[in-house]
């Protein structure tokens, strides 16, 4: 027999109180848990000098990480994914900051790090699946076979938006136990097990820049913002801007534009470094078009297709139509406008009369170009 | 079963080593350094203790000992110590590049306090060729340290070479014996070294006592300030237990040294020749006869050791995927990457070390256990590489 092929969960444990309590539920259904804290850090440190340490994946959490292991009785381990973390995370990132879009570094963390590289690790230790703290939960579809990925119970805390990229193969594996209770609950549970993370505030900003992400972006990848001009959409310059990665598509301050109008980013154009600003009627558009389509709930989009769609994870999803464009392109067409849609963000499909649902997703793409980034 | 093959990184404490520092942990618990009987008898032990371990070593002089917390002070001793006594007289010093951390980062410090620092290349297989010391050292060079067995590879260096050279040019030689002492026999003499780092924890004594030998006439400066403790070389009150302890695991050891390395190294080449006859894709790192007798280093293609390593703990083996660190996690090793290993090789390497208490059934176990571990990772390793090259 090879050793270890013994129904093994390995536990995704960050340090916080979800991938706490799901390590505690798997333990609890009396599956042999194994923990495991990616350490993504030091040398990254958060720019500023008040920046909160106890985040996500920080030094801080992995002890927590591992207090909690030793109170629930399950190996711990600490994998240094400094070097991965920096190539699929925050390249990506930065990446696309400087193309002008606005990342969801979540999305690749997810997708090619806990569900990627660490899947794969956890295949090697015997074990067949890989449990995070996501709120999400994860059903068989009893007349497709399909691996379906739906919100969670608490509509509030739910994470699908971040999950949708996951593959048939990566939800086959993965385990959201967590994904079927309020917040309450799971702080009630880790309460009632006296985990010392009980009461550990949410983490609520992207993990490795805290606080203002232009200062990190500022400190990462300084040399390559070049300034460039802001202009209208009449085309005349009204202005200078310190690098396209400092903006995002509805941003209205820091324009540094007087006037009496209210002025808004509405694009930002990579090729020529520019910066467009309009009027708050400009920022409103219907159609949007995703490239890098994930497809969860269907094989293929063969034909349009009424769904529930949202351009940002702080929103509730909105009516719309996807439309198949190419292999893994597909057109919204949403039935209100939608207002400040920023390319690099994902847009998530929910089906229109199953609303838990993930049908799919892709990457916003910026209209009028095709972006060439992987 | 639970097999233990990390004794590079510590070993377990003899039960006759404990036996021997109870007393001093309970009611001999005198001050070494008081005047009354209850001092006096932590002094006549202590003294006991450092006749035993300066003879192991070959020096009948017993105070040419200092103990020490532990081999990283006795390094840094060595280092720091000479360094600020002689630096009027130069401020050179040379090393190999696959020092333990304790050598290299005390010398990474004296550099940045004005110091200059020659790292001395290795080969591919880790020997170091004598003739780059003789080429390195220079009028104002005041300290060469050069370990005696590599803590990764267990690959020997020609310390006692070295000597005569650094005898030659009239420059102290620093040897970390922490790893060799124990295995090998260790000479002070023999080796013609002017200091020698010792660790008690490597060789079934506690953690937290360790030892330098310093020849008589070598010029070093404290550390640490305060009582005129070891001959005012190492201030602080004695830790008797520990000495006590350091002693009585160098008597067991040196009753055991001949018949314990022959049977180390037949445990050891069983392990490697069964790992390679197994697998595919199995290299040893280090030249194969010129080291210690119970340690290997083994690269395992298309792995991560550190996976490797976690993968064999769930299986109740344990083994290291470079050295031991504070953080638990693992850097690439300095010592493989010194020795040109190209990196894959490096992440791909796992040290295994065995002990007094290693026994052939456990030499099996590890055989029977490792290898479809290893199969197993290479088959999802390999299945993932072609799934991204299919998407790609």
């Amino acid at each position: 027999m090879i050793p270890g092929t013994d129904g093994k969960v390995v536990a995704a444990m960050s340090g916080g109180v979800d991938s706490a309590v799901a390590a505690a539920l798997l333990v609890r259904e009396g599956l042999p848990v194994v923990g495991i804290t990616l350490r993504v850090w030091p040398s990254l440190r958060p720019v500023q000098a008040d920046a909160r340490f106890d985040s996500c994946c920080s030094p801080a959490a992995v002890e927590d990480a591992r207090g909690v292991a030793a109170q629930l009785g399950i190996p711990h381990y600490v994998l240094n994914y400094e070097a991965e973390f920096d190539r699929e995370v925050i390249q990506y990132f930065t990446d696309a900051y400087l193309a002008g879009e606005t990342p969801n570094p979540c999305v690749p963390c997810n997708s090619r790090l806990k569900f990627g590289s660490l899947l794969t690790r956890a295949r090697g230790w015997g074990a067949e699946r890989v449990a995070t703290g996501h709120y999400a939960r994860i059903q068989r579809d009893p007349g497709t076979g399909r691996y379906q990925l739906r919100r969670a119970v608490d509509s509030r805390k739910d994470q699908s938006y971040f999950l949708y990229i996951l593959t048939q193969e990566q939800l086959a594996a993965a385990r959201f136990p967590v994904g079927h209770l309020t917040k309450e609950e799971t702080r009630r549970i880790a309460g009632e097990l006296g985990l010392a993370v009980a009461g550990k505030p949410d983490s609520q900003e992207i993990c490795f820049a805290p606080g203002d992400y232009r200062a990190y972006l500022r400190q990462r990848v300084g040399d390559a913002l070049v300034p460039g001009t802001i202009r209208d959409t009449g085309g005349a310059v009204r202005g200078r801007h310190p690098g396209v990665a400092f903006y995002t598509v509805g941003q209205r301050r820091g324009l540094g534009i007087g006037g009496h109008e209210a002025l808004y980013v509405i694009d930002l154009d990579p090729a020529t470094n520019e910066v467009i600003v309009g009027q708050d009627r400009d920022l409103w558009t219907r159609e949007v078009d995703l490239e890098r389509v994930n497809l969860i709930a269907i094989e293929a989009l063969t034909a349009p297709r009424r769904v529930l769609a949202k351009i940002r994870y702080a929103q509730a999803p909105a009516p719309a139509t996807m439309i198949p464009l190419a292999a893994d392109a597909v057109r919204l067409c949403f039935e209100e406008p939608q207002r400040a849609v920023a390319p690099g963000q994902a847009a998530v499909c929910y089906d229109a009369n199953d609303p838990d649902l993930v049908v799919g997703g892709g990457t916003i793409r910026r209209k009028g170009g095709i972006s060439n980034r992987q | 079963m639970r097999v233990y093959l990390d004794h590079n990184a510590t070993t377990p404490l003899h039960p006759e080593v404990l036996a021997a520092m109870l007393p001093y942990l309970t009611h001999r618990f005198g001050n070494a350094s008081s005047l009354h009987a209850w001092g006096q008898e932590a002094r006549s032990a202590v003294e006991r203790a450092r006749t035993t371990v300066a003879r192991a070593l070959g020096s009948g002089d017993k105070d040419t000992l200092v103990f020490t917390a532990g081999g990283t002070e006795a390094d840094n001793l060595a280092l720091q110590g000479v360094a600020a006594a002689a630096q009027a007289r130069g401020r050179h010093l040379i090393l190999s590049a696959v020092e333990h951390h304790a050598v290299l980062h005390a010398a990474a410090h004296l550099a940045r306090r004005g110091f200059e620092v020659t790292h001395l290349l290795v080969d591919g297989q880790g020997l170091l060729d004598p003739d780059e010391l003789r080429r390195a050292i220079r009028p104002d060079t005041i300290l060469v340290s050069l370990m005696h067995g590599n803590n990764e590879t267990g690959v020997l260096f020609p310390v006692a070479e070295a000597g005569r050279i650094c005898r030659e040019r009239g420059v102290p030689l620093h040897t970390d014996a922490v790893q060799s002492f124990g295995k090998l026999p260790v000479d002070v003499e023999a080796l013609g070294v002017s200091l020698l780092s010792l660790s008690a924890h490597k060789l079934g004594g506690p953690k937290g006592v360790g030892a330098l030998f310093v020849r008589r006439g070598t010029d070093m400066q404290p550390l640490l300030h305060g009582g005129a403790q070891e001959r005012s070389r190492r201030a602080g009150t004695e830790n008797v237990a520990g000495a006590v302890g350091f002693a009585r695991a160098t008597e067991l050891m040196l009753q055991e040294q001949a018949g314990a390395a022959r049977r180390l190294r037949d445990l050891r080449d069983r392990l490697e020749g069964g790992l390679m006859a197994a697998l595919a894709g199995v290299l040893r790192n280090g030249h194969p006869g010129q080291r210690l007798p119970h340690a290997t280093s083994l690269a395992f293609a298309g792995v991560e050791a550190d996976s490797l390593v976690l993968a064999l703990d769930l299986e109740g083996i344990a083994a290291s995927s470079g050295a031991a660190c504070s953080s638990g996690s693992v850097e690439l090793s300095h010592v493989l990457t010194a020795m040109g290993l190209p990196q894959e090789r490096v992440a791909g390497s796992v040290r295994f070390s065995l002990g007094r208490d290693t026994t052939p059934d456990e030499i099996e176990y590890v055989l029977a256990m490792l290898p479809p571990i290893v199969e197993r990772m290479r088959r999802v390793n390999a299945g993932r590489s072609a799934a991204a090259g299919a998407s790609a």
